[in-house]
């Protein structure tokens, strides 16, 4: 008896030793870079799809079970996933993995927020109390987000902690350089006017020097009404864009009946990893994205 | 007014981008404690008088319509992290007629880990799927007839609960309940130890992208003492019915099941929902027939039960439409032998309903609503209603659950 139970404990300490970091990651570019900074060190669960609306997600039974097993939730924050997320963790009774543990990373804590309202009012719409979320369309933001994630995953699972901080530092070169590489491909795009159907760009915006002329939805969250949108053919006669610009889990009807109308191109962007047939992981992000905004300006 | 001044250390990092290190909020932090109100009224118009209880059910509560314009309950919602190991919700109903009402008083742990859930203070029992979601966030008007009968709308205990989330790939939920009996068929009584207690296990997962389900079966149990019912109909036909006590174990068993499918698993653009739930409550006790007059007490048992099947649909952002049937049935009840003569043991009648409804949410904080029903749940009384609604959020808004 006595043999049995060393064996079992030997069997359980050496399999919780070679354990991968579990990891739940609400939407899939910090999966993608989580998956870049741990290698086979984690495994990854991704929450939600490109498809889906990230602000709309449901707490389903399947999130709150995946996230009882998880050692680390990494989540972009300010409030993207205020509506699924608190009622996810709290239901999934992990201790490891509730808001101010080491076990909960939120993205947009060390990045440099755009847009935060300096009121709080429903009337201007689903306004963000910390500033606009959508910080992943900004390849720089990714930096200080993986230095800080690394930071983590070190804290988390020291005796891994060379390799997080190896790949790191390839992760940061290579990124460098693949920024350099898509700024200068993005040239033509300074300066240019484009429409967006959610105010979901502001950071691809200040990145590329791209001018949002206005809006398809009438405030952040609510959806384009036929009275807003011909308001916007409007603006675009006097404010003419090059196209209108939408994430690829978004109702493609609005943007369509504008770029009809106004004569300009409807550019899908991948927004996300996994969100096009390019988009298989951050650099193919970032590549289609600049490949689809040059496209729509021809 | 609640709003938190973040205070942002920033420095100028790599790229020259800079980079500011805010005080990590989570969504409550932006309101200490995160505080809400809804706002809900409407119109009801009805060919009945509400008052008449479904047949067979006279001895069960009947929360009924308000007939007219009325002002729904306005529900005060305050919430917050107590200390890292204690979350407190506080849900307080304000009433039409003026008075406030504490609908929930609860306490959670957010740190027991190991997929343990505390809970205690006043809250709604987590049996069945309605039973714990809030009136705002009910897809129709009302409540199905048999939540309305059997459990006076929602079950609401004074008491704790303990659930325990396994540590599967396949949600598997199974909680535990003891309380005091407060809300219906529970007796509330100052005694020591338990008056009511609940089990239940739910269980749910994704099937595929697109479809998610919730499945879970349910016990409650509790001892109902000198239950009063007044306007009882009997045997005698007495105008205005008679009053009459139950004392006896009561046990009801529950099953509900909820299938959702979204394109892309996306429920922003459109969704189907559909849902069913089906109790069964068996009584058995003593029965005081007239206690006011005649005073007979002899032995008395009874299994009611009922269900609802529902669908909705949103067709497109913001627009839904659902569509519900509800059925009830009374039972035939084992009467005692003194009172065989007085109390009504078959009413041969099973009272039915349904309903119809369309609703706009111009914003996720606001929902528009309007519902017809055709209700025979009194024999004989065949009522057409027609229901306009609204329900408005303000302040903090937090997480729905599944």
């Amino acid at each position: 008896m006595k043999n049995v139970i060393a064996i079992l404990s030997l069997l359980l300490l050496s399999s919780t030793a070679h354990a991968a970091l579990s990891v739940f990651a609400c939407e899939p570019e910090w999966a993608a870079l989580t998956q870049e900074l741990a290698g086979d060190k984690a495994t990854v669960y991704t929450a939600t799809t490109a498809l889906q609306d990230p602000h709309r997600i449901e707490a389903r039974p399947s999130l709150i079970a995946k996230a009882r097993r998880t050692d680390l939730v990494v989540c972009t924050g300010a409030e993207l996933e205020v509506a699924w997320l608190p009622l996810v963790l709290r239901e999934s009774g992990n201790g490891k993995v509730q808001p101010g543990s080491n076990g909960y990373f939120e993205a947009a804590s060390v990045v440099h927020m755009l847009e935060v309202p300096t009121q709080l009012d429903r009337g201007e719409g689903d306004v963000h109390a910390q500033g606009n979320p959508h910080i992943q369309t900004d390849p720089r933001n990714f930096l200080p987000v993986a230095e800080a994630l690394a930071k983590r995953l070190m804290q988390l699972d020291p005796a891994n902690a060379a390799a997080y901080k190896q790949r790191l530092a390839a992760f940061t070169g290579q990124w460098r350089t693949a920024i350099a590489k898509w700024e200068k491909q993005a040239a033509p795009l300074k300066g240019m006017p484009v429409v967006v159907q959610h105010k979901g760009f502001p950071y691809l915006s200040s990145w590329l020097g791209l001018k949002e002329v206005t809006t398809l939805e009438p405030k952040p969250g609510m959806e384009p009404s036929a009275a807003h949108l011909s308001l916007v053919l409007n603006t675009l006669q006097q404010y003419p864009a090059k196209m209108v610009v939408r994430a690829a889990y978004q109702d493609g009807r609005p943007s369509a009946w504008i770029a009809q109308r106004a004569n300009i191109a409807a550019v899908e962007l991948p927004y996300t990893v996994g969100g096009s047939a390019e988009a298989t992981d951050l650099y193919g992000l970032f590549d289609d994205t600049v490949a689809r905004l040059l496209k729509g300006l021809q | 007014m609640f709003k938190n001044i973040c205070l942002c250390t920033c420095a100028s990092v790599l790229l020259g981008h800079a980079a500011c290190a805010c005080a990590a909020g989570n969504n409550e932090a932006a309101f200490n404690p995160a505080f809400s109100l809804i706002l809900s009224g409407g119109y009801a118009s009805l060919q009945r008088d509400p008052a008449i209880p479904a047949t067979g059910f006279a001895m069960n509560p009947n929360p009924g319509h308000e007939q007219g314009f009325n002002l729904g309950e306005s529900e005060m919602g305050i919430s917050a992290n107590i200390d890292p190991q204690f979350r407190g919700v506080a849900t307080l109903a304000l009433a039409a007629a003026g008075g406030i009402s504490v609908e929930n008083a609860f306490v959670q742990t957010t740190a027991l880990g190991d997929g343990l859930n505390l809970k205690f203070g006043r809250f709604f029992s987590g049996l069945g799927y309605l039973n714990e979601q809030h009136a705002h966030a009910w897809d129709f008007v009302d409540q199905p007839l048999v939540y309305a009968a059997l459990w006076e709308n929602q079950l609401g205990e004074d008491g704790l609960q303990l659930k325990w989330l396994a540590p599967t790939d396949m949600f598997v939920e199974i909680g535990g309940e003891m309380g005091k009996g407060r809300g219906f068929p529970g007796t509330d009584r100052a005694k020591n130890g338990s008056g009511a207690g609940v089990l239940f296990v739910h269980a749910g997962d994704d099937i595929g992208i697109a479809q998610s389900w919730r499945a879970g079966v349910s016990l409650h149990q509790t001892r109902r003492a000198d239950a009063v019912s007044d306007a009882v109909p009997d045997l005698l036909g007495t105008a205005g019915g008679v009053s009459n006590s139950f004392n006896g174990d009561s046990r009801t068993v529950g099953m509900d099941l909820v299938w959702k499918y979204a394109p892309d698993g996306n429920p922003r653009n459109s969704q189907v929902k559909l849902q069913a739930e089906y109790f069964r409550r068996s009584e058995n006790g003593h029965l005081t027939y007239d206690t006011a007059g005649a005073n007979i007490r002899d032995t008395f048992a009874v299994t009611q039960g009922g269900f609802y099947v529902q669908g909705v649909y949103q067709f497109m952002p913001r627009w839904r439409t659902a569509l519900r049937y509800d059925r009830l049935d009374p039972g035939v009840a084992q009467i005692g032998a003194l009172n065989v003569g007085n109390v009504i043991n078959n009413y041969a009648y099973q009272p039915n309903r349904t309903a119809l409804m369309l609703d706009y949410s111009p914003s996720e904080f606001s929902r528009l609503r309007a519902q017809l029903a055709h209700d025979r749940s009194r024999q004989g009384l065949v009522d057409n209603q027609f229901f306009l609604q609204y329900s408005m959020s303000m302040g903090a808004h937090g997480a729905h659950s599944y």
